[in-house]
């Protein structure tokens, strides 16, 4: 019953917080608004997206902060990169990583992370969405790198989406 | 410290300069670097740190000098961490596209296709059991 009522309570708890932070101040009003919009937009839209992954939020919430991180300090890396090193000596190249990630929420969310993080954007997955084509602004050793987005993004977006 | 500055004024004045010079050295990079893929790259800075930077200084504004909390610069950040990865991969697409008809790669050169029987996606439309392609799959089993 309460499943059938609140299909998806990630969505809804998001949609409820994305509100409150949206009108500013916590008041009673404002709130029952609020939850209206988290209980109605998931009821209306879950015909619109079936096979919905299930995500554990905890490790989720870790994820995000790692990002933030990475973010932050990949920064202050590529302005270096930026203000000090010539053409010339700059080793952009294109990296092909393998995909172990089958969901499309997952890659979609892996792809993100990788744009996010300076100093790499994703432009494109194969026609068989089992490679994601990354280009890196520098990246002396490409297997390396590879070995890195797989380990500290992909090995926790596994263990998000199972 | 002298008359007319406090502390949380300073902080927010610290935050935005550092916010608008990572702004700066991404426009910077979007000059200097050698082709269309690497410029990519400036903007992509530009719109994270240095913006998240600049949003940070304005909530700590707001809140230490006007005494109240504003939560939009949130938003403002979600929206944009959301929608910026989707325009850079819009142009690299747009890139990978122009490759084929003559346009000159930069220093990374054209990208290698990823096996020998696979293309990428803008190359070549996605095949039956790619992640979100439901066309040969079974109806998705709901839960409800």
């Amino acid at each position: 019953m309460i499943r059938r009522l609140v299909p998806h309570p990630g969505l809804s708890v998001l949609l409820v917080i994305m509100w409150m932070v949206m009108v500013g101040d916590l008041t009673a009003g404002a709130l029952f608004l609020g939850l209206l919009v988290g209980i109605g937009v998931p009821l209306f839209t879950a015909p619109y997206w079936p096979g919905r992954p299930e995500v554990r939020f905890l490790p989720g919430l870790a994820y995000v902060a790692l990002v933030v991180w990475d973010i932050i300090v990949a920064n202050f890396q590529v302005a270096g990169i930026i203000l000090f090193k010539p053409n010339h000596r700059l080793q952009p190249a294109w990296l092909a990583i393998p995909l172990e990630l089958d969901r499309p929420e997952a890659i979609t969310v892996f792809a993100g992370t990788i744009s996010l993080t300076p100093g790499t954007v994703s432009a494109d997955v194969s026609a068989c969405g089992t490679w994601l084509l990354v280009h890196a602004l520098h990246a002396p050793d490409p297997a390396a790198e590879i070995a890195r987005a797989k380990a500290r993004y992909e090995a926790r977006l596994k263990r998000i989406f199972a | 410290m002298t008359a007319g500055f406090s502390f949380p004024e300073l902080l927010a004045s610290a935050l935005i300069v550092l916010g608008s010079g990572l702004a700066l050295i991404g426009s910077w990079g979007l000059v200097r670097l050698p082709s269309l893929m690497e410029r990519l790259h400036g903007p992509t800075k530009a719109s994270t740190l240095g913006l998240g930077a600049m949003l940070v200084g304005s909530v700590a504004f707001f809140q230490l000098v006007e005494g109240k909390w504003t939560t939009h610069e949130m938003l403002v950040s979600v929206f944009l961490f959301v929608t910026a990865p989707i325009a850079a991969n819009m142009i690299a697409k747009v890139h990978l596209h122009q490759l084929r008809f003559g346009k000159e790669p930069g220093p990374a050169g054209p990208p290698a296709a990823p096996g020998p029987d696979s293309q990428w996606a803008t190359y070549e439309a996605p095949r039956p059991g790619t992640p979100g392609c439901f066309a040969d799959e079974p109806a998705p089993d709901r839960r409800d």
